[in-house]
């Protein structure tokens, strides 16, 4: 048996484990949507890293710089810096005053069918997409590692679903922040161990490692050349260039903190203090590792080089050929697990968040409208939906195959995240006027906005774009916010100021906020 | 111990202690938000519109757009730390609005 398919196997017994452990140990809804709300603060930070760094992060951002230096690490930048708008307005009050799902927090003081209703319809959009995204990088990346084995790009996709399934209709919450902590330790580890074999490269030298990635060289258009890959604007030229740089922050800053699989994992810490500790913790982890992709991309450029990787496997195959030149098949095989991990521990995040929210936004309260329907039928709808959502993403994934473009999918999540999500939540927490056909508005604005604008963007479109920027923030976040408020003050519903002081009490004190569930 | 009945949401509040957390919150985190935004945000800015300034070479070979990119790092992790340290205060003054539930309705609230 060959050693990536070895190491992958070793994964996966391990997280199967887990989620048997899981499975035994969880009963009713607390403990399958919110694994209890017992996970403490550290172990949170961590499995916040995990759910946030996707193949996006390991895989995607390490081909950016290593191809168009720079403008590649501007994504690293946004990502973190994104955490403070987590930590500074979204987190503690989301915990305080929700249960289970991010429309939660938006049903507090408004009409709870439709906008639960909105809010599940945004919820699955970003899920579905981003799982989409995350599974045809599985597919890819397995069918080219494995190409020898005989396991094909279809069979890949299959077993990723498969697995995610398993850990989210047995395991619920519990098992799923258990692998993210497995595999945030595996990343964290990976990344580090290549990043010291980068500097050993180069003697340990920073001046010596800089002086390289200033001086890169490789071919364009058939000529040879040789480029510093500190220069900004190698991806992002004139005329649109600076706008869309700024497109691209405002929706990394603003949508992370409307991502709802992000959000739930809120709930699993017993009060707002730990949920703030647990986004430090996220912070100083997922900080460490996009200061890391400095030596991940850059030394892809200087070590493997730009022309080796586009001719042997592609700009998402930097990180483990880089794995490969300096550590040899071996290393190349644990980079590669890392990077199947990585992608499982997201997916798993994905379909509970995207099956919480279809089962308690969706069916106990709009369908049934949120009468008690036992608890464990929640939980049992939960199942059937991770069922069905995780078939779906695999068909989808198997339909769209391995060209599918990978970045307009996380784009498009993270645009509507920002664009529809958050208007919505901070307007509920911070303005008392606002009401029910406000946040309909803002969520369907920012959803529509958003695929529009994607849609004629060149990265749909190529050059025959109507919209001339890869990213739609900079027009679909003032759009969602701008509805919100035209909507709000267009409706005479002012029945949303009545709780306004309890949510405002209960969001910032946390009286009678959700209690972790006894042991 | 919390009390059975359910808080009395206007009159916490209207109370003194609870408008007195509000306002060290927002005095934390209005400024806060809008620094962290104008310092994120002048680092595309400044690429996108000034690229010649910031390839400007200020440390060796690293030039300004990669110095102030990881400065960003910096400033996330310093301000989280600020905010932490602060949090604790709104936390004690959140325990003094919490237990003003738990008292017996006193003359303050006839």
């Amino acid at each position: 048996m060959n050693v990536p398919l070895f190491i992958f196997l070793a994964f996966v017994a391990l997280t199967l484990a887990i989620t048997a452990w899981a499975a035994r140990r969880s009963s009713g809804a607390a403990s399958y949507f919110a694994a209890g709300r017992r996970i403490t603060g550290w172990q949170n930070g961590l499995a916040v890293a995990g759910d946030y760094m996707s193949a996006a992060s390991f895989l995607g951002i390490a081909g950016l710089i290593a191809f168009n230096g720079y403008d590649g690490f501007m994504y690293s930048v946004g990502w973190l810096v994104a955490y403070l708008t987590v930590l500074l307005i979204v987190a503690e009050p989301l915990r305080n005053a929700g249960k289970y799902t991010m429309a939660d927090i938006l049903a507090y003081r408004l009409s709870p069918r439709p906008v639960r209703a909105m809010a599940a319809l945004a919820t699955l959009t970003v899920s579905t997409f981003y799982m989409i995204a995350q599974m045809v990088g599985a597919g890819a990346l397995v069918s080219l590692l494995l190409k020898d084995s005989g396991i094909t790009y279809s069979t890949a996709v299959g077993a990723v679903g498969l697995l995610m399934i398993v850990y989210v209709v047995f395991g619920g919450m519990l098992a799923t922040t258990w692998v993210q902590i497995v595999k945030a330790i595996l990343l964290m580890g990976g990344t580090l161990l290549l990043s010291i074999l980068v500097l050993s490269h180069f003697g340990f030298s920073f001046a010596a490692f800089f002086d390289a990635v200033t001086h890169v060289r490789y071919t364009l258009n058939g000529v040879p050349v040789e480029q510093d890959f500190l220069t900004p604007g190698l991806k992002y030229k004139p005329p649109y260039g600076a706008l869309d740089l700024i497109s691209l922050g405002m929706a990394l800053i603003f949508g992370t903190a409307g991502l709802p699989h992000i959000l739930i994992r809120f709930y699993t810490v017993p009060d707002a203090r730990t949920a703030r500790v647990s986004v430090v913790w996220a912070m100083a982890i997922i900080g460490a590792f996009y200061v890391m992709t400095t030596f991940l991309g850059f030394g892809a450029a200087t070590i493997v080089g730009r022309d080796f990787i586009a001719s042997n496997g592609g700009i998402n195959m930097s990180a483990p050929l880089l794995a490969q030149f300096l550590g040899g098949d071996t290393f190349f095989a644990f980079i590669s697990a890392v990077a199947f991990a990585t992608i499982l521990a997201v997916v798993a995040g994905l379909t509970i968040s995207a099956s919480s929210s279809f089962s308690h936004d969706f069916w106990t309260n709009v369908v049934h409208h949120g009468s008690e329907r036992g608890p464990y039928e929640e939980v049992r709808v939960a199942r059937i939906t991770a069922f069905v959502v995780g078939i779906v993403a695999i068909v989808l994934a198997i339909a769209l195959g391995p060209g599918a473009n990978v970045a307009f999918l996380v784009g498009l999540a993270f645009s509507v995240a920002a664009s529809a999500n958050l208007p919505a939540i901070v307007l509920s927490i911070f303005w008392k006027r606002f009401n029910t056909a406000g946040a309909v508005a803002a969520l369907g604005a920012g959803l529509a906005s958003s695929i529009g604008l994607i849609l004629i963007s060149p990265g749909v479109r190529g050059p025959a774009a109507i919209f001339p920027l890869e990213n739609p923030g900079i027009l679909s976040i003032p759009i969602g916010f701008a509805a919100a408020v035209i909507a709000t003050l267009a409706s005479n519903d002012r029945s949303s100021e009545i709780k306004f002081a309890e949510l405002q009490v209960r969001g910032n004190t946390g009286l009678g906020a959700e209690k972790p569930t006894p042991h | 111990m919390s009390s059975h009945r359910p808080p009395d949401w206007e009159r916490l509040a209207a109370t003194p202690q609870f408008r007195h957390l509000l306002r060290a919150k927002a005095a934390f985190v209005v400024p806060a938000t809008l620094f962290f935004c104008a310092y994120y945000f002048s680092l595309p800015l400044l690429v996108g519109y000034f690229p010649e300034f910031m390839s400007r070479k200020i440390l060796g070979p690293l030039n300004i757009a990669y110095v102030f990119a990881l400065s960003q790092f910096v400033m996330a992790w310093i301000l989280a730390f600020l905010y932490t340290r602060a949090a604790r205060r709104f936390d004690a003054m959140a325990r003094e609005v919490v237990a003003l539930n738990d008292l017996p309705k006193g003359p303050t609230a006839q």
